[in-house]
């Protein structure tokens, strides 16, 4: 990632499934860099269960905070179907880091038209870098299942340059005392599984 | 100074803080939303959510009356509302600096139109600022409370959805100092608009627009980035980033004021290039103007109107060679947005389907009961728009047609607009039925307190409307409620009313599932009985997204199951099922 150039990371997911709050630890941990950091997504009527995205750029300097079509560096999808949607913004020579999730879309729910098989592999035709997490399995590890938007940045933060302790500076500003300590666990177990 | 990573609306909210604001006023609506929830983090500032935009408006106006800073918000189409105050507001210009922002919402990500609040600014004769990054909607905030109290005019910001929830670095400023003194000031020539005094404003409105044109020429605001060619770009807001993004080399005038526009710097711009574009989100305000002036551009020929600019589309209009995207080879099944497992707008709608009533909506979550399998909406305007519909509709209808007719109205949108239509439904003796849909809160733009659900906008308690009072005081007779969980009883009502020839309300009451200050208890999830299902899917056209089909393997019949993580167990799946395949889990 040479000096000048903007690095593009494209979020997709369902509604509900916590990327505004790891769209956020993302753009905070890459201000804490020095970078110039740009942000868009979409709240409202989308995230009633919808699809949902947040397009996060930063480099030197940013403009416009939406990514071109064919310009995400890395696709981070929180779920399958949402993360195959959205194949045409990624760069064929980026990275998908994708949950392993299924989450039925209504037309499915009712047994009107069948999810799509084996996504990955689709993935697999047109990116060679492809990553899959088994999102749930480690949150559950770390102690709560709602930890999953956790574990995937922290196999994304594999991907990119802040430091490890910048990373849980960011985790620390953002996220509730509450819920911390089961958050900063479930980054670990996310960072420890995607090696670069 | 401190720097930190903040949204648009964050910004304005820090900068009405920065600025001394004293009050703030707005009715929620995406995208403007989240500036008011950001606003109550500073204590100083008196901030409350109104029932509609024009209220929200004119308790701006008061504050401003009385000489403070005041900070009004609301999206685009809320301006429609506050419209009538806002003209008139603009004659009498201000005591206090008053703001008032306008979100709007190229693609409609959420809205029911893309209507450009630029042309209000224009309409009204009140200055804008466009700001074009969370940076800039800081900056000119504050610099519009300075210019409003100079020139003595309300001032409008224009946000857009890509301003609002994008998040961009900020460096924060200090409190503003020299405030306005607060009081009481008599001004009858200033404040009271009729005839004879409006008369004498008028003409300073004009004036005053061509002084701040002739200002607004040498302010860093309005500034020109010297290109290397000869095209040069007007631009202004967000659509300033994607100019810059897609044609570095240009020269550039971006405006931060697009009204009024800086004419003499905009020919000073124009000599200096062979070619110009101008380059704008939605409707052509800053080209008709331009070319007005006598100059060729180069605009909408080429920009499309509508939905939203991105890089993309940019190169796209100008013929410019972009990466070949990957490409999709298969259909993938869509995922709109549905109303939530446990909704307890869902039974209503499941009702209104079986009763085949023609429904006239409204705006809310429950506008999501036009979708499949509901399927029972059959109208859908603009925020209280469904009670009048209904009764202009039964007019022109026979007997049989009318019974049929059903306003169907969240109740914040209720208290919005929906009360004067109803107040006519029942002086005019319209037959139709009206649905209030009570689930206590502001659900669609993110479960915002009204006035009918018993706290204000800091969470503190409040009186909460009696819906039913109110209604029977608006003389209606019937006036019945019902718990929309139990579905029989909730079918059993409305189609009652519905039979009744004169105006009914049915009230339906039920907390919203992520209603806030703790209010909403959810119930064990339940399960299905694979053996008992039959394979009727009754269950299905309840479109709750906790249930789904499980195709049956090899000729097998295959049966519904519920998500348990998703599910709340509002049960109204088990009051469907005619077979008791569902049963409620009990570990
Ligand atoms: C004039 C105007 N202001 C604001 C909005 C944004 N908006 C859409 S629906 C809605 C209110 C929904 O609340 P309610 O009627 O209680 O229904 P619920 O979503 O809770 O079901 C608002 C504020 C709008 N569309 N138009
Ligand atoms: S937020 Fe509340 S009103 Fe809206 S769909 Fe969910 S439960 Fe229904
Ligand atoms: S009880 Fe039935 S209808 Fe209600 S949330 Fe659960 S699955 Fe959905």
């Amino acid at each position: 990632m040479t000096n000048d150039k903007v690095t593009n990371i494209l979020m997709a997911g369902v509604g509900g499934q916590g990327t505004l709050l790891a769209s956020e630890i993302l753009s905070e941990v890459l201000m804490q860099a020095g970078y110039d950091v740009k942000k868009a997504e979409v709240h409202g009527m989308a995230q009633r269960g919808g699809s949902v995205v947040s397009h996060v750029r930063f480099g030197k300097k940013v403009h416009s905070a939406i990514i071109p079509e064919g310009g995400a560096d890395v696709l981070f999808g929180f779920e399958l179907l949402e993360t195959y949607r959205y194949l045409p913004l990624v760069d064929p020579n980026g990275t998908v880091v994708v949950n392993n999730l299924r989450i039925a879309p209504p037309s499915v729910a009712l047994g009107k038209e069948e999810y799509p098989e084996d996504i990955p592999a689709k993935l697999q035709q047109h990116i060679d870098d492809v990553r899959v997490v088994d999102g749930l399995r480690l949150a559950e590890q770390a102690g709560n299942s709602r930890t999953v938007n956790t574990v995937l940045l922290g196999a994304l933060s594999n991907l990119l340059a802040p430091t490890h302790e910048q990373w849980l500076n960011a985790i620390r500003a953002l996220v509730p005392e509450k819920f911390l300590k089961v958050n900063l666990e479930a980054f670990e177990l996310g960072r420890g599984i995607v090696q670069c | 100074m401190q720097k930190t990573v903040l949204s648009g609306n964050e910004a304005f909210a820090r900068a009405a803080y920065e600025a001394g604001v004293q009050v703030a006023s707005a009715y929620p609506g995406t995208p403007s939303t989240e500036i008011l929830e950001n606003i109550t983090q500073y204590e100083r500032i008196d901030s409350s959510w109104a029932p509609n935009e024009k209220v929200a408006l004119e308790v701006g106006i008061g504050a401003s009356m009385g000489g403070a800073r005041a900070l009004v918000t609301m999206k685009h189409v809320g301006v429609n509302v506050a419209a009538d105050p806002l003209f008139t507001f603009s004659y009498t210009g201000v005591r206090g600096g008053f703001v008032l922002v306008a979100a709007d919402d190229p693609e409609m990500h959420s809205s029911q139109n893309e209507q450009d609040s630029r042309n209000y600014a224009r309409f009204a004769k009140v200055p804008m600022f466009d700001p074009a990054d969370s940076q800039e909607a800081l900056d000119f905030t504050r610099l519009a409370f300075a210019a409003s109290e100079q020139f003595d005019t309300p001032i409008m910001l224009r946000s857009t959805t890509r301003i609002s929830h994008s998040k961009s670095v900020v460096t924060l400023g200090e409190p503003m100092q020299d405030l306005p003194a607060t009081g009481l000031t008599r001004d009858a020539k200033k404040f009271v608009m009729l005839p004879g005094n409006a008369r004498i404003r008028h003409p300073f409105v004009e004036e005053r627009l061509e002084r701040m044109a002739e200002w607004a020429c040498d302010q860093p605001f309005n500034r020109i980035e010297e290109g290397q060619g000869e095209l040069g770009i007007i631009t202004a807001g967000v659509a300033y980033q994607y100019a810059r993004e897609v044609f570095p080399e240009a020269g550039i005038l971006k405006l931060g004021l697009v009204h009024p526009l800086p004419q003499r710097l905009i020919r000073e711009f124009a000599d200096r290039y062979k070619t110009l574009y101008i380059i704008e989100e939605l409707d052509p305000v800053i080209e008709e103007q331009v070319r007005a002036m006598g100059i060729e551009v180069i605009g909408k020929d080429k920009v499309p109107i509508c939905g939203e600019l991105t890089p993309g589309r940019l190169r796209k209009a100008f013929g410019l060679a972009a990466t070949e995207p990957l490409e999709l080879t298969e259909q993938l099944p869509p995922r709109p947005p549905n109303m939530c497992p446990g909704c307890p707008h869902r039974g209503v709608f499941y009702a209104l389907n079986r009763l085949k009533a023609f429904v006239t909506g409204d705006i809310g979550c429950y506008t999501l009961g036009f979708m499949p399998p509901l399927s029972a909406m059959d109208t859908c305007i603009c925020m209280g728009a469904s009670i009048g519909n209904a009764t202009g509709l039964s007019k022109v209808l026979d007997a049989e047609d009318q019974q049929k007719v059903v306003a169907v109205i969240g109740d914040s949108t209720f208290l919005h607009t929906g009360v004067n239509g109803l107040m006519d439904m029942v002086y005019n003796q319209s037959p139709a039925t009206v649905i209030i849909l009570d689930n206590s809160t502001t659900g669609m733009t993110g479960r915002q307190d009204n006035p009918s659900s018993g706290f204000t906008l800091s969470g503190e308690k409040a009186y909460q409307v009696d819906l039913e009072a109110l209604c029977r005081s608006l003389g209606v007779r019937n006036v019945r409620t019902v718990d929309p969980y139990q579905m029989d009883e909730t079918r059993q009502v409305i189609s009652e009313e519905m039979a009744r020839p004169e105006t009914s309300v049915v009230i339906t009451r039920r907390p919203c599932v992520l209603i806030k200050h703790d209010l909403f208890k959810k119930n064990p999830p339940l399960f299905v009985d694979a053996d008992k299902c039959t394979a009727c899917q009754a269950c299905l056209k309840l479109g709750c997204p906790a249930i789904e089909w499980e195709p049956g393997e090899g000729g097998d019949k295959g049966y519904a199951k519920v998500d348990r993580l998703l599910c709340t167990g509002c049960g109204i799946c088990e009051q469907v099922c005619k077979f008791g395949a569902f049963g409620v889990c009990h570990d």
